[in-house]
């Protein structure tokens, strides 16, 4: 059992009501669920689609073609119908849309009418969409049911009868009239699932790890995360402020850094090339900080709503001057969630700043888990406070030491003073211009501490036979699309994925020889979403090394799973 | 008990008899003199010969960017409400570079004070103009002449309702000290512009072009009075200069706001990873 609906309409008809009721109940009912969303950038009009696929297996991956469209618009059949499986329904309101489709591949549900005469208003046709589809596919409302209960508490009792009464209705009339649906889905063993986009991820990974301090400006496809730290900020104590701009940004995160708590910022990358001063700063003064770069296409304003991969260099070497950092790039929202707590962790162990890169289709996508191990999180408080703080005899902020790290002091908790310069400084923090105290400071915040941060960095994860012929690359988000085609092609060649989501400092062979793999196999292929090749040029950098192969995709769409897998098929083949 | 030797820092690189002098004893005095310790301070500044001051004293230190001294100043205090936070800015450095930090820092009323050294000429980068240079003023990057008008940020801070503005002299210690003091002492974000003049690259507004113009605001002048306020920063600058607090409304900080931080600054509040366990819910 493999499904996907998709949803199309323009923005405001409630496609995101639709979408995450389904995605929510599918995942509740034991289902594993994949969604992602396409949308323009407006609040109103345009055409947007929220795509759900779910099974009775692991899927990591979009497919092409849709079992179920629903078609809040004419514009969604027009654009959608040779999507459609061959055993697919196209279901639409005849009397919205005004238009009456008579194919057997079609079915009107007056979703309006429903909703007016079982919820008293069209506000519920969204709830009668829901019941509908949940017809179609031959399960029952109980899940529903639930959530529609607790979305609806603080609206009360009749709010919460006159949906069930709409979902009731939908759920009826689409079971009653739907005579071509031959959809199975089968009841399902599991529990539950977890359910969770990339940025909900990011933003519970960072208040799971003592975030303390969330700083930022709007800009798609960051907000998510900045919406998610505002919405814990009263519960968990976090300071959570939208700045003027994003310089100001990496700067009031930095003040917080340095008055002693762990501190973060995001943007997408036009956000960030504001932040780029700001990052040398942290470079300079040593301040741990984590910064959430979201991609999306550029260059300049690009395509605001859409995927890229594409400021993958810019964040590797954005900043003036030479200072050392770390670049993680999740391919899951798991990933997302365990790598912004090690983001977090090294950081504050090395004081340097931290990213975490990822995309649009990342930060939107929802995946389904079995659950987050909070156990696995570390929180190590690295900083100089307390009674140590008290018992140091003298304290200098760039104390010279065995491995270039220097006591981190909380300022105002002793008589001890802080003092941090963006000029070149001695120990104490005090600006020089000698030559002798410049190098000594260059060795200790860069050449001693890099080779340590180089080895906390994980060797990137391969999935595929011991000898494989073919390599399939990648890194960040295309992990799920990679990992599916390749899981589906292992039938017919010797084909294994090698996927990279710590990035830099670039991971040595020491833990796991994943060269070896790349120089014995026939055939490598790196599979990035954007036009240069850009995590190649890493490779070739670090390595030497050069694919045989590129798979490109520059517009401003995720890798789908079947053309990948047709893509991938092209090369092998030709072995 | 604190004292000057306390507050004893590196030897100024500042040319002799530059204006800077004058505020950074001023601001010495006034912190012995309210009796704040060295390590109760945070001494914020971005670059410029102003941003300099920080090494010149003794104090916790964030020497940060030009022009960006006001975000991590904001983020200290929101941090750590208890540290008394203190920006030593330029006029390039707080009315160019960092123009729009200093909007919004007003709008936000963060309880931090800064100290504008405002000498009308960019110092650091040898004579160029600054936004308060003087209309007509010739310099080598400006070769037709300064044709923009100058920076007024007193009327600029007064229109942003800033709750506490006010403006000084370095040659007259009693009241730069009286005003730092009563802006250290005001709960909420306070812009004291204090003139001064650059000996080396400002060959106009010297300290006689000052002390021919500066006079002491009227002891019955009302600084709650917006309307007055205004008048007063309009005043022609190149003829009449008000030293003194212009400009004063009372009304909660920003940090009054922050329900978190009621009782205790944030650096002080522990993580418990424990008490977030049902977040993780919000997910089935």
């Amino acid at each position: 059992m493999d499904y996907t609906i998709l949803i199309g309409g323009e923005a405001g008809q409630g496609l995101q009501t639709i979408g995450g009721a389904l995605s929510k109940l599918l995942s509740r009912a034991g289902y594993h669920v994949f969604s992602h969303q396409d949308y323009m950038s407006r609040v109103r009009g345009g055409h947007n689609l929220y795509q759900i696929r779910f099974a009775d297996r692991e899927i990591t991956s979009p497919r092409s073609k849709a079992d179920i469209l629903v078609a809040l618009d004419l514009k969604t059949i027009e654009l959608h119908k040779g999507e459609l499986t061959e055993s697919g329904i196209i279901v639409y309101d005849a009397d919205f849309i005004k238009k009456t489709f008579d194919s057997p591949e079609y079915l009107h549900v007056p979703f309006d009418k429903i909703a007016v005469e079982s919820g008293g208003s069209k506000i519920m046709s969204n709830t009668a969409a829901v019941g509908a589809v949940l017809g179609m596919i031959g399960m029952e409302l109980t899940v529903f049911e639930d959530i529609v209960r607790k979305a609806f508490r603080k609206k009360g009792q009749e709010v919460i009868d006159k949906n069930l009464a709409t979902a009731r209705a939908g759920h009826d009339f689409a079971t009653r009239e739907c005579r071509r649906c031959s959809f199975v889905v089968p009841k399902t063993a599991n529990s539950g699932y977890m359910l969770i986009n990339g940025a909900d991820a990011i933003g519970l990974g960072a208040l799971m790890s003592g975030c303390k301090f969330y700083c930022g400006y709007p800009m798609t496809p960051s907000t998510g995360i900045l919406n998610y730290m505002g919405s814990k900020a009263i519960e968990y104590g976090v300071m959570v402020e939208q700045t003027e701009d994003e310089i100001c940004a990496i700067n009031m995160a930095l003040g917080a850094s340095f008055a002693g708590v762990r501190a973060m910022t995001g943007s997408a990358g036009g956000g960030f090339a504001l932040m780029v001063e700001g990052l040398s700063l942290a470079g300079m003064v040593e301040l741990p900080i984590v910064i959430a770069v979201m991609q999306r296409p550029g260059p300049a304003t690009g395509l605001p709503t859409r995927t890229e991969q594409g400021d993958l260099l810019f964040t590797l070497y954005a900043g003036h001057g030479e200072f050392p950092r770390a670049v993680f790039a999740p391919g899951t929202p798991e990933q997302a969630f365990y790598l912004t707590n090690k983001a977090f962790d090294i950081a504050e162990k090395y004081q340097i700043p931290s990213f975490i890169i990822a995309d649009q289709y990342l930060v939107d996508t929802e995946w389904t888990f079995v659950g987050f191990d909070t156990k696995k999180l570390l929180y190590n408080d690295y900083r100089l406070s307390g009674d140590a703080l008290g018992k140091t005899g003298e304290y200098k902020r760039y104390a010279y030491s065995e491995n270039g790290v220097s006591p981190l002091a909380v300022p105002g908790l002793s008589k001890h003073l802080v003092v941090v310069d963006s000029d070149e400084h001695d120990e104490e923090g005090h600006m020089i211009e000698d030559g002798e105290t410049r190098n000594r400071m260059v060795e200790k915040r860069l050449f001693q501490k890099f080779p340590l941060i180089r080895n906390e960095i994980s060797p990137p994860e391969y999935v595929g036979p011991p000898n494989p012929e073919i390599v399939v690359a990648g890194w960040g988000s295309t992990y799920g699309v990679i990992k599916e085609a390749v899981g589906i092609l292992k039938d017919k060649y010797k084909i294994g994925m090698l996927h990279f989501s710590e990035l830099y400092p670039f991971p040595g062979t020491e833990k796991f020889d994943f060269m070896s793999l790349l120089f014995e196999a026939k055939l490598t292929i790196c599979v990035e979403n954007n036009a240069t090749g850009q995590f190649e040029t890493l490779v070739k950098a670090s390595t030497g090394y050069g694919f045989g192969v590129s798979i490109r995709k520059y517009d401003g769409r995720q890798f789908i799973l079947d053309e990948l897998i047709g893509e991938l098929d092209g090369y092998a083949n030709r072995l | 008990m604190a004292t000057l030797t306390d507050y004893k820092g590196q030897v100024p690189a500042w040319c002799p008899g530059c204006g800077d002098f004058g505020i950074l004893n001023a601001l010495k005095a006034t912190l012995v003199e309210m009796n704040i310790e060295p390590h109760e301070v945070v001494l914020v500044s971005g670059i410029g010969q102003a941003a300099k001051l920080p090494h010149y004293a003794k104090g916790n230190t964030f020497n940060g960017l030009h022009g960006r001294a006001l975000p991590p100043a904001t983020g200290i205090k929101l941090v750590n409400h208890n540290l008394h936070v203190i920006v030593t800015t330029g006029d390039g450095d707080c009315y160019g570079e960092g123009g729009n930090h200093l909007m919004h820092a007003i709008r936000r009323n963060v309880n931090i004070k800064v100290f504008v050294h405002d000498n009308q000429i960019y110092g650091l980068t040898k004579g160029q103009a600054s936004p308060t240079t003087l209309e007509g003023t010739l310099s080598k990057t400006q070769p037709f002449g300064v044709h923009a008008n100058p920076f007024n940020p007193i009327a600029v801070a007064i229109a942003l309702d800033c709750s506490f503005v006010a403006r000084a002299y370095t040659a007259e210690p009693e009241l730069l000290k009286s005003v730092m003091k009563e802006a250290i002492n005001h709960k909420g974000f306070a812009l004291v512009d204090i003139l001064q003049p650059c000996v080396t690259f400002n060959k106009v507004n010297t300290y006689k072009w000052y002390q021919e113009r500066c006079y002491h605001i009227d002891k019955a002048y009302n600084p709650y009075d917006r309307v007055e306020a205004f008048k007063l920063s309009l005043e022609p600058f190149t003829e009449k200069i008000a030293l003194g607090v212009i400009y004063k409304h009372d009304k909660p900080a920003f940090e009054d706001y922050i329900s978190i931080i009621k009782d205790t600054p944030l650096v002080k509040q522990p993580f418990q990873l424990e008490k977030m366990e049902k977040e993780l819910l919000n997910f089935y």
